[in-house]
């Protein structure tokens, strides 16, 4: 769905439901999207168009009203705005999720327009050595699947990006595919990329995502075939996911070249937003990248080292603010 | 997914035996054969339904290979389905950028399964390079040491894997694969490795064809099973120590999952176990369904029938699948995998998974898996390198569900520290079999005495009456014959996978056994 010209200009912050006051509800309410933001539609009758909320909501009243706008809205304003959204990832629980906490505002009000958390796993083999480290050093401090949930329900209503989780598949099977969504759903997670499950296997996280509101987001790579890239492409929600390189997360010098042509053969089979991530560390890799049409960039590995190995939690978060603003910067 | 009518399977049935059957929930087929799932709504299309072609020996066909033949039916294929299933368990769950290079694989493996040369080549190095067939030995002394009062108790084969070039079953494998990443083009070539067996027998093929190999090792297991590593490098491998995590075979693998992912466009990786993503499970069970192949004729040659009972030690479950594929089919022969009970089932510590484990995904398969209430891994132990894993091939895990294969474990603590137990039975942990059956204790009153199940016993046992010093593995599998034989008939013919030597465990067990 696409915004009215007149609506998307008045946006001045990322998240209309906290801060925008729209000329009049009915404009508000018909340049809804529709479902996917239950916040905003509760501006009832009687209430003044689309109410400021305020900042600090109950941790029980964001079950009800913390959704902001979802990411596939999102990725349509920067569109009509002709910007790249930023997505930093960092690892929950590391190097505590107090940090985690703090981070997760601190990234959202220096300009980051969708999050991606990761929960951490004893096994991530989609992941190279920065993020093995971190997650085993959350899991030592006792991060589990509850404490990372009671985390985000105490500080979503202050961080007005959306946020997709990343998890590997074993702890939402044990917790049961479905229990998991709806547990995801309550928080205001928008979205969940799940590495080690491929197209094929992807039915049961499909469904059940599609019913909690959760967009599924897949993945596609440089090994991929078209006619795979293609399916896939049909198949992902919210965007599509573009591994930049062969290989498992991490830094790298340089972005491949192969990431212009792999976004040309993308832009050919799907309008969805595409997020280049993998290997993205440094303000002339988003640049890069940005350049070459992609519609998001993410930077996880970069993000995590910086607070896994600040001294000091403070010095972490304050690394992290300035890093997130030089790559920020960095995209049109 | 209808099972297939049970009427269907055409296995020769020969007298029964009930009495050897305790397990076996009725008369009932195992679901092996099913239809086809061809939904494939909004999904990539497939490769070709994967009927099971195994590398046969001799121009034997195998099992399942004859069946179809009678079946002639296109609507039945065997398992895994064309998704890499068995039942609900394996499948592929790995990261997008291993996908093209699995459906590449399965196509190679498929046609080359059928291709006379290279089967033909395979064949031929079996023959002259590992030594195959490996005898079916007829274990007198071992067989005497079960004799009860009365001078009954069953026989005793062993099928001498460790005899094998390298010294193990590993070698058939590794064998099989290099010939596949030959002919993909692939010129490096990494596996992952615990004890070192599949390690060497990697190390082995790819110095045989002239071949890169990285083997990923935990550094744990680096330093107990020293003498292996030294192999490796002498035989030219990079052995690459792996410190994260348990730092054992878990995290070896998903380390060579890891470099995998990384250099999957110019590397094969080995993977040496009938774990792992699909096609893997299928892949190496028919490269090793040679075990069973060779002992279904052995036996026939040495006393005109089947084996009665098949046992196995099962970590990944290799030489277990093995054994058991060519006999699935024959209900009369029971499958008995053995797995590391380590310091005890309660303890927490051991690597039981089929016994103790819930479902889950690791390292690209469903299957049972050691794991905590969050879903993540837990760490497994066991003496035994090979064995300290916290999961187990797929199809290990539906023999066990549809109750066609029984397993049971032993443990390591009990059999160093000797304590009697105070539990009816022994000290062989019974398995929660789907059935969660018993073995009944034919001589309940000194049963404590005679079941003590002590592998490292049983490792001492085979070395003095047999002159064969077993792996530490196997050695998990030959304690359980202490329980096994008493439960056992006079004259049942018991073949157990003598999976590999255990020269490379003796400065382990050194430590342990005062001799």
């Amino acid at each position: 769905m696409a915004f009215s010209p007149s609506f998307a200009s008045s946006l001045s912050s990322r998240n209309p439901n906290l801060s925008f006051a729209p000329p009049s509800s009915q404009n508000c309410a018909s340049s809804l999207p529709p479902s996917r933001n239950p916040n905003l539609s509760f501006s009832s009758p009687g209430s003044q168009n689309c109410v400021s909320l305020p900042k600090s909501l109950p941790a029980v009243a964001s079950v009800s009203l913390g959704r902001s706008m979802g990411i596939t809205e999102t990725f349509n304003r920067l569109r009509e705005q002709g910007k790249v959204a930023f997505i930093p990832f960092i690892t929950a629980g590391d190097p505590d999720l107090s940090t985690t906490s703090k981070a997760l505002k601190s990234l959202d009000s220096c300009g980051s327009d969708i999050i991606e958390l990761g929960l951490p796993y004893s096994d991530p083999l989609a992941d190279g050595p920065v993020i093995q480290a971190a997650s085993t050093r959350a899991l030592a401090k006792g991060t589990n699947f509850d404490s990372v949930i009671s985390m985000l329900q105490e500080v979503r209503p202050h961080v007005s990006c959306p946020i997709a989780l990343f998890s590997y598949y074993n702890p939402i099977l044990k917790r049961g595919v479905a229990k998991f969504m709806s547990i995801i759903e309550n928080v205001g997670v928008h979205g969940l990329v799940v590495p080690d499950v491929p197209l094929e296997e992807t039915q049961i996280l499909r469904s059940e995502a599609a019913k909690h509101n959760i967009d599924l987001v897949l993945l596609t790579t440089p090994t991929t075939p078209n006619d795979r890239m293609k399916a896939i492409a049909e198949a992902s929600e919210g965007f599509l996911y573009l591994v930049s390189s062969v290989g498992v997360t991490g830094a790298r010098s340089s972005v491949s070249l192969r990431v212009q042509y792999l976004l040309q053969e993308i832009k050919k089979a799907t309008n969805k937003p595409v997020a280049v991530g993998f290997g993205i560390s440094k303000p002339e890799h988003v640049k890069q990248v940005a350049g070459w049409g992609a519609d998001g960039v993410i930077v996880g590995s970069a993000m995590v080292k910086i607070l896994g190995e600040a001294k000091s939690t403070e010095e972490g978060l304050k690394e992290l603010e300035s890093f997130t603003k030089l790559l920020k910067a960095a995209l049109p | 997914m209808a099972a297939f009518d049970a009427g269907f399977i055409p296995v020769a049935r020969q007298k029964q035996k009930p009495h050897l059957l305790p397990h076996i929930p009725s008369a009932k087929s195992p679901p092996y054969f099913i239809s086809v799932p061809r939904s494939t709504e909004g999904m990539v299309s497939q490769p070709a339904v994967s009927t099971v072609v195994s590398c046969h020996a001799q121009g034997e066909l195998s099992v399942s290979s004859r069946l179809l033949e009678k079946m002639g039916n296109d609507q039945v294929v065997t398992l895994p389905d064309s998704f890499g299933r068995f039942g609900k368990f394996g499948g592929k769950y790995v990261p997008e950028t291993l996908m093209y290079a699995l459906s590449e694989l399965e196509s190679a493996f498929l046609s080359l399964s059928k291709d006379e040369a290279f089967q033909k080549e395979l064949d031929d190095i079996l023959r002259d390079y590992v030594g195959r067939e490996s005898p079916l030995y007829f274990a007198k002394r071992l067989t005497e040491h079960y004799k009860n009062s009365n001078g009954e108790g069953p026989h005793i084969y062993l099928k001498r894997e460790d005899l094998n070039h390298t010294g193990s079953h590993k070698i058939n494998n590794a064998i099989g694969q290099a010939l596949l990443a030959k002919h993909l083009g692939k010129e490096r070539i990494i596996a992952e490795t615990g004890a070192g067996q599949h390690g060497v027998a990697a190390a082995t093929v790819c110095a045989l064809f002239g071949l890169k190999c990285f083997v990923y090792m935990g550094a744990q297991d680096m330093e107990r099973q020293s003498s292996n590593v030294s192999r490796m490098r002498l035989l030219g491998a990079e052995v690459i120590a792996v410190h994260y995590g348990t730092a054992t075979l878990k995290d070896a693998t998903s380390e060579a999952i890891r470099d995998w992912v990384t250099n999957v466009e110019s590397t094969h990786y080995i993977l040496g176990s009938v774990a792992g993503p699909h096609p893997y499970p299928m892949m190496v069970r028919d490269f090793h369904a040679v075990i069973g192949k060779e002992t279904r004729r052995q036996a026939m040659e040495k006393w005109g029938g089947k084996p009665d009972v098949l046992v196995a030690c099962v970590g990944g479950g290799s030489n277990a699948m093995g054994l058991f594929h060519e006999f699935v089919y024959d209900e009369d022969v029971r499958l008995i995998g053995v797995e590391a009970a380590g310091h005890g089932l309660e303890s927490g510590k051991h690597a039981a998974t089929l016994t103790k484990g819930k479902i889950g995904v690791l390292h690209g398969a469903m299957s049972y898996l050691l794991q905590d209430d969050d879903g993540q891994i837990i760490e497994p132990h066991s003496i035994s390198a090979g064995l300290d894993y916290p999961g187990v091939g797929p199809e290990h895990s539906y023999l066990k569900d549809i109750g066609r294969a029984e397993y049971y474990s032993v443990s390591d603590e009990e059999a160093l520290e000797g304590t009697p137990t105070k539990r009816h039975g022994c000290q062989v942990e019974i398995a929660a079999s789907s059935q969660g059956n018993e073995l009944p204790c034919p001589e309940f009153d000194n049963c404590i005495l005679r079941a003590r199940v002590h592998f490292l016993s049983a490792f001492k046992r085979l070395s003095r009456l047999e002159g064969i010093i077993p792996a530490l593995e196997t050695s998990h599998a030959l304690a359980f014959l202490e329980k096994l034989c008493l439960s056992l008939p006079n004259g049942a013919k018991v073949v157990l996978n003598c999976s590999g030597r255990g020269d490379k465990d003796v400065h382990t067990v050194l430590k342990h056994l005062k001799l």
